[in-house]
This record gives structure tokens, C-alpha cells and sequence, in this order.
């Protein structure tokens, strides 16, 4: 769709890249990388984060699983799950017992939900032969209790990684992933400033299959796409809309469908930020390279990463201020809550959250999704009639 | 004008409880009175929850336990809940979550009365024991913007690989010595003395020791007891405010000498509508029950003849009868192993063992899951661990869905059809068997 709007443009041939990866259910890209070389291995991961630097320290790469979208028959994975249970595990049980992730070696299932945890162990007992880890991460950021709980559980992991390749994980191979990535994550910071200042040059839907394309991609091409796509970008002329400027937040997990992306626009609504693929820039500065590094990146944890509903927030006042400045940092005018079907962490985040942007007269919107809702019209009037009344109310 | 027929009420049945039972609700009458009496009395409040419950550490600081989940399930036993629920989901909460968390937050939006009537008091503390369940962290976030009061993390990681390490441990003994007991001292104004928490501890342990037997007299044939429904009344008063207490021990002593007063005369378990009556199946149950029509549910199964000689569910405040004992030799570390080993903190393979376990042990005819709705601790995974439980054992499972507090998931002909054709299956899996011996 993109590319047939760009027509040849450097833009579009990024995004049409970018939308045959998300396309891509058999992840061809990643199964070539790993058939390169025979001691190459592949780590799938789940949301919302995981040090995805030590994966690549190890030599391997880091695989995004989020489900199967609304372009896969979920044949198998209902029978795993009740009717009242969300629908990214069903999908992901789907990849897996359909051969999709056949070439997967390991995979990490990052404390999010009791429904993803309940997962790994289930991904224990259907796929024996994988090396597969349930990623704990602390709720208590104090350096002296929750970093040393992380660190250690960092060292398990990295031991784990390192008999997977055969050979320890070097200090400095850490040091350069943390490099890496960080490089990665400034152009991912970039892109949403970019998004946030001109959002008629960057429409949601690309932006989000760049973010995807980086969950299959190798960091280092996913870092070249996204340094592509911004100097395009920037000098291609996009028509500018009467829309109004929104923060979607509640997607983090199960993934939207992209065309209830595509419809938010088509509303008229310019999504300038949102929390899709958080774990393209959990960590919101530069992990220090030099040092210890997974004490640097248990620091990072603790005091550099992004606020959401897997996070307990210690402190009352800070309950939801990160929407608040989002919406501030974007010059956004209201929020959209999207929050998946049955997804616990969003729906009892959701009445804490609206109350702190009541109280700080943000508008808001909610409604509900799956990553397979076909009918996108009751969205695209309830988002457009949100629009309406935002522009209404800026008028008077 | 038309013509009102009236009919005369029936007298209420009169419902047959054991002496325990009578005992046991005294206990949980009286412990809801001190809470109601706390603004006269000038007792402290701390709530917290089931699952990690720190009731020793707590009462080292002369605080009053409350549990919202157990104030849930009173509301529930009352028909109350659905009511709250409905109060909840109408100031914007989901259909789709929880609904021990909407009942308790309904509840306060109506006036927090509590079972006894009166009004439940505010809590002075929120101690947020984060064990083996999610949305536990959601509800106390949700409490503390409601009360405004002083909130501690206790963050029990999961077991994911089916171990306790040295890491998790010494991870929650820190965050007991640097973040928990000084917000309680300070909260409660009252010092910490380990020694006091070392003769809770000790006491624990009788009790601990007589609830195993109790649980563990379902291994006679016939039972003596039913281990799910009747077992909720079993664990309440070590799974609440009384663990670590005098109360307890003399409560666990006298069940415990009543339930081998009945292995003795070959009594099956007392039901509300009286003895039992022939044992015809031994079950093991996964999952909670529905409170909301807890004596019709259990009604499906001794109207049949069915008796719950294992369940999950009276192991998520504890798992004693795989060999945990609180130690008061190592007290936080102690607490801290208490916390990691409860049953929704233990991986999907872990509870899938117990399981296969308790229906070889207790020589259980097969498994039956209730599957809860908005319970996705339980939830998640049961169609799994049906089948590899059906597999291991080679005894027939069966799955029911309700929900715990919310009267409109609970569908009594559904339910009822589905456990009649499960003891179908268990007659022709005997019927099998005879004929190929």
C-alpha cells in the first residue's frame, strides 16, 4: 500500500522491504542468516524486553516472536486455550507447532503477563530440544537489591547463551553489542522525534513496519534501513492533513492489525508516539559501554527504561506521568487506549491511567482489539469522531 | 384487579457442618470483627495477599491482616459480588480482567461492608506480596490510588526453571530486610524483634504439621474428607490471619482428631446436606471453585457420589504437603522459600507433576479442571496439563469453566452435563479395565 502510494521512491522501496518481512510468517530472512554458517543460531524472544545485546554478543541473533497477526489460520493453537484468553499466545503455539520456528534454538519469555509466563513453561514441554527461559526481570530498582537480583540473572542468561556457541562470552563482545545497539536505538529515538515533529512525513503504518522490521532483521541492518529511510524521508514531499496529533498507548503486547494502524490515520489521526515494540527502545539512553557491562545494562534497566503496565510504578505521583509527558514531549492531543482483548496487564492499567490524564485534561478514547479484528469501521468512526471533537474543542 | 397468589416459604434447610467447620467459622467471624472494631480499638491494618502472605512478620508488628481476596470470596458466598462487580465495571473497569479485583474496588465504591455488616476499615498499609500472580501488582496500584496509604513491593520471582536459587532468595531476603520490615516499623511504630518472628514461626510449624495430616487423610479409602471444597474450609485459618498463632494450632489439632475420629468409624466427608454417603469416585481438582453458587457446585459432586481427595487450589497459600515447613532456625529465609514455592509460582511442568502425583498417591480415579475466567494464573495452560495429565496417568480428565466471583459466568446446567458425562467416563474406563484384567 505504501510503496503503491510512493510509487519507485527510495521510501517506498524501504517500506515495501519492510512489509515483505512483516508479511513473511516462515521468517525466510532470519532462516537464511542462520543457514549462512553452520554455527549460527537464532533466539526468539516474546514482549516486552529482553537484553537483546546478549544474544548478539553470543554470535546469534535475536528473533522478535509476536504472534501471527491476522494473516495466520490458527489452526492448533485453539486447542491450548480457552475462548477468554488473548490471542498472542494461541498464534505464537501456531508458529510453533506448524514448523514456523523450526529453526529456532532458544527461546526467552520475559515477565509480562501470567499468560505469557504460564507460556514458557508450556514451551518447555512441546519443544524440548529448545533452550527456552522464562526472563525474569526485578520489580524492586534499588542497585543493591533489584540490580544484583538482574545482574545475576543476566549471568545466567549470558552462561546459557555461551554453552549454547560452545565458548564463554567476552567482556568486550558484550561492550560491542551494547555498542551496537545503542547506535540502533538512537535512530529508533530519532525516528519518533522526526514522527513527532513532521507525522505527516512519517504515517504510523511505516513506522511501525520499520520497528517490526528490526525484531527479524540483523541490528546492524535494521540500524542502515532506519538511517535509509530518515534521509528519504526527509527531503519526500507527503501531503499534510487536517489531522489531530494522538499518543496510542496499550499495544505493547499482542500486536494490533496493521490496518487498524492504517484506519487511526485514516480517521484522521496522526499517531506521534506510541508503545509498539517497546523493546526497540526500552532503554531511553546510551547504556555506557565502558565498565562492567551487565552492570551497565542492569543500571540501564533500573533507572533508563521505558514506564508500562509489566512495571510496578514505587511512587504514586509517577503513576502514569509517562503518557503525560509523552503527550507534552509531542505536542499530542489526546491519547487513544488500545489495549487487546483479555490482555490484563493494559485493561487494569487502563482506569489508572485515564484518571492521571483526567486530572491533566488530556482527552481520551478507548476501545478494545485482537491481532485478527477484521472489522475496522466501528474503530475508524469512534477514532474519527475522537478527531472531530479535539479539533472542535481546539477551535473553541 | 388481579389476585396475588402467595405461597408459604419452606423453613431454610438446616445445613449439616462439622464441629471444626463451627469452630472454623467462629475463627474467621472473629478475626472480621477486630478488623470492623480496628478505628475503636486503634489497631493498624495491612492488607495483603494469600499467596505470600507474611502473617508471622505481620503480627510482629501488631498489624491486623486483611486479605481482599478472601473478602472477595465472602462477598461471593453472600451473592453480594455480582452486584460489585457490575458497580466496578460501570466506573470503567474491564470486563475481561479479574474480578476478585473488581468485587473489592465495587465494594468500596458501595461502602466496603464487610461480612459481618459493618464497615471494612482503610488499610495503613498495603503489603504488596507479588506471588505467583500478575495481577496482584494492578490491584494494589489500584488500592493505593484509592487509600493513599504507604505501599511495599515484595517481589517474589517466578519459578521458571522449577528451582529456587541462591539469587531469588537472597534477592527477597534483601528486599525483606531493607525495604519491607523498616516500612512496617515504621508504618506500625513498633521494633522489630526476629526473636518474636522465630515463636510465630515455631508455631506455624504444629499447625502446618496437622493441616498435611488432614490433607493427606484422603489417601483412605473411603475418604474422610473432601479435599477441594471442604479443604477451602480446612486451609482458611492457616491461609489468612492465624498462621503462627495458638488459634491455629488448637484449630489444626482439633480437625485433625476429628478427621481420624472419622477414618476410625469409616465416615466419608460431611457435606451441607450430611454425610456423604457411598464413595463411588475420587477426584483430583485443578483450579479454584466458583463462590458465587458454592454449594450447588459442590452438590454435582456428592449428589453422585464423587469426594475430592487432592486439589491445587488448597496449595496457593502453601505447598506443606510436598514437604515445605516454616523454619524458625533461618526465619526470613525462611519466608522468602515460603513465598517462591506456592503453587501458581511453580512452572506449568511443576503443576503438572503434582497433579499426575496426587492422582497416583491418592489412587484418584481422574483429574478434574475448573478453568476460572478471569483467572489466567490458573488458567493459562490448563488445556496442557489436561492432556499431559491424561497421558502420564492414563485416567480421564475433564474440564469445566466458570469464574470465581462473578454470577454470570457460572452456567449450573452446562456444569452439571459435563461432570455427569465425566463420570460416564470414568465407569467405562473402569468397565475397560475390569474386562481386560
Amino acid at each position: 500500500m505504501a510503496a503503491s502510494l510512493n510509487g519507485g521512491s527510495k521510501v517506498a522501496g524501504i517500506v515495501a522491504r519492510a512489509q515483505a518481512l512483516f508479511d513473511d510468517l516462515s521468517f525466510t530472512t532470519a532462516r537464511e542468516w542462520k543457514a549462512a554458517s553452520p554455527e549460527r543460531k537464532v533466539i526468539g524472544y516474546m514482549p516486552i524486553y529482553v537484553p537483546r545485546e546478549l544474544i548478539h554478543a553470543a554470535g546469534m541473533l535475536p528473533l522478535g516472536v509476536v504472534g501471527g497477526g491476522d494473516s495466520l489460520e490458527v489452526i492448533h493453537g485453539d486447542a491450548y486455550y480457552q475462548s477468554y484468553i488473548c490471542r498472542i499466545p494461541r498464534s505464537t503455539i501456531e508458529l510453533g507447532v506448524s514448523g514456523r520456528l523450526d529453526f529456532v534454538d532458544g527461546m526467552l519469555f520475559p515477565s509480562i503477563c501470567d499468560v505469557i509466563r504460564n507460556l514458557s513453561g508450556m514451551w518447555k514441554m512441546m519443544f524440548p530440544h529448545v533452550y527456552v527461559r522464562y526472563f525474569d526481570v526485578p520489580q524492586n530498582y534499588k542497585d543493591e537489591i533489584g540490580g544484583n537480583y538482574y545482574i545475576q540473572e543476566l549471568v545466567e542468561l549470558k552462561e546459557a547463551l555461551a554453552e549454547l556457541r560452545g565458548k564463554p562470552i567476552t567482556d568486550d563482545e558484550l561492550r560491542h553489542s551494547i555498542a551496537v545497539y545503542n547506535e540502533n536505538r538512537r535512530l529508533v529515538r530519532d525516528l519518533y522525534a522526526f514522527r513527532a515533529q513532521k507525522p505527516w512525513q512519517t504515517p504510523a503504518s511505516e513506522i511501525y513496519l520499520l520497528m517490526r522490521a528490526g525484531l527479524v532483521l540483523p541490528v546492524e541492518e535494521h540500524t542502515v534501513m532506519l538511517r535509509d529511510y530518515l534521509a528519504a524521508v526527509a527531503v519526500e514531499e507527503r501531503p499534510r492533513r487536517d489531522n489531530c496529533r494522538v499518543v496510542l498507548t496499550g499495544v505493547f503486547c499482542e500486536q494490533p492489525p496493521l490496518n487498524l494502524i492504517k484506519s487511526l490515520e485514516l480517521a484522521g489521526c496522526y499517531v506521534v508516539d506510541d508503545d509498539l515494540q517497546l523493546v526497540t527502545r526500552w532503554l531511553t539512553s546510551d547504556c555506557p559501554v565502558e565498565g562492567d557491562p551487565l552492570r551497565n545494562l542492569a543500571l540501564a534497566f533500573l533507572h533508563h527504561s521505558e514506564s508500562t503496565a509489566a512495571k510496578y510504578e514505587p511512587d504514586l505521583a509517577e503513576k502514569g506521568q509517562h503518557l503525560v509527558r509523552a503527550v507534552k514531549r509531542t505536542n499530542a492531543e489526546g491519547v487513544i487506549f488500545a489495549c487487546p482483548s483479555f490482555c490484563d496487564p493494559a485493561l487494569l492499567d487502563r482506569p489508572m491511567l485515564q484518571h492521571v490524564l483526567k486530572a491533566a485534561n488530556i482527552p481520551f478514547i478507548a476501545f478494545k482489539y485482537a491481532e485478527n479484528s477484521g472489522q475496522m469501521q466501528p474503530i475508524r468512526e469512534q477514532a474519527g469522531t475522537f478527531a472531530d471533537s479535539i479539533k472542535l474543542w481546539s477551535a473553541a | 384487579m388481579s389476585t396475588v397468589i402467595t405461597t408459604p416459604k419452606a423453613a431454610p434447610k438446616q445445613v449439616s457442618k462439622d464441629d471444626s467447620m463451627v469452630k472454623q467459622k467462629e475463627m474467621m467471624a472473629g478475626h472480621f470483627d477486630r478488623l470492623t472494631d480496628s478505628p475503636q480499638t486503634g489497631k493498624k491494618v495491612c492488607n495483603t495477599f494469600v499467596p505470600g502472605n507474611l502473617n508471622e512478620l505481620i503480627m510482629c508488628f501488631d498489624l491486623l491482616n486483611n486479605l481482599p481476596e478472601v473478602n472477595a470470596i465472602q462477598s461471593g458466598l453472600r451473592r453480594q459480588s455480582g452486584a460489585y462487580v457490575l458497580e466496578a465495571e460501570k466506573i470503567g473497569h474491564s470486563e475481561d480482567v479479574c474480578t476478585y479485583v473488581k468485587s473489592d474496588i465495587g465494594m468500596m465504591a458501595k461502602g466496603n461492608i464487610g461480612p459481618n455488616g459493618k464497615r471494612m476499615p482503610d488499610p495503613d498499609v498495603l503489603l504488596l506480596s507479588y506471588t505467583g500472580c500478575f495481577t496482584f501488582m494492578k490491584w494494589f496500584e489500584l488500592l493505593r490510588e484509592q487509600y493513599k496509604c504507604e505501599t511495599i513491593m515484595l517481589h517474589t520471582p517466578y519459578m521458571g526453571d522449577g528451582k529456587i536459587t541462591p539469587n531469588m532468595i537472597q534477592y527477597m531476603v534483601k528486599q525483606l530486610k531493607e525495604e519491607v520490615i523498616p516500612k512496617l516499623e515504621r508504618v506500625s511504630g513498633v521494633k522489630f524483634d526476629i526473636d518474636r518472628l522465630r515463636e510465630y514461626l515455631k508455631k506455624s510449624v504444629k499447625a502446618e504439621d496437622d493441616l498435611v495430616k488432614v490433607l493427606q487423610s484422603a489417601k483412605t479409602k473411603p475418604s474422610p474428607i473432601d479435599a477441594y471444597f471442604g479443604g477451602i474450609y480446612y486451609i482458611g485459618p492457616m491461609f489468612g490471619a492465624f498462621r503462627g498463632t495458638q488459634d491455629a494450632i488448637d484449630y489444626y489439632s482439633f480437625l485433625r482428631a476429628e478427621v481420624e475420629e472419622r477414618i476410625a468409624k469409616g465416615l466419608g466427608p460431611v457435606t451441607p446436606d450430611g454425610d456423604m454417603g457411598k464413595e463411588k469416585y475420587r477426584l483430583v481438582v485443578e483450579g479454584p471453585p466458583n463462590y458465587t453458587n458454592f454449594r450447588q457446585f459442590w452438590k454435582m459432586f456428592y449428589d453422585e457420589g464423587a469426594v475430592v481427595v487432592a486439589s491445587s487450589y488448597t496449595k496457593v497459600g502453601g505447598v506443606y504437603d510436598l514437604g515445605f515447613r516454616h523454619d524458625p532456625d533461618n526465619p526470613l529465609e525462611t519466608l522468602a522459600e515460603y513465598c517462591l514455592g506456592v503453587y501458581t509460582n511453580r512452572n506449568l511442568p511443576q503443576r503438572i507433576d503434582m497433579l499426575a502425583n496426587y492422582i497416583n498417591e491418592y489412587e484418584a480415579d481422574g483429574l478434574l479442571i475448573n478453568s476460572i475466567k478471569s483467572c489466567n494464573s490458573f488458567s493459562a495452560g490448563q488445556l496442557l496439563i489436561m492432556r499431559e495429565v491424561e497421558k502420564r496417568t492414563g485416567k480421564p480428565a475433564a474440564f469445566v469453566e466458570s469464574d470465581l466471583v462473578d454470577p454470570r459466568y457460572f452456567s449450573a446446567a452446562n456444569i452439571k452435563n459435563r461432570l455427569e458425562s465425566y463420570f460416564q467416563m470414568v465407569e467405562q474406563k473402569r468397565a475397560g479395565a475390569a474386562a481386560a484384567a
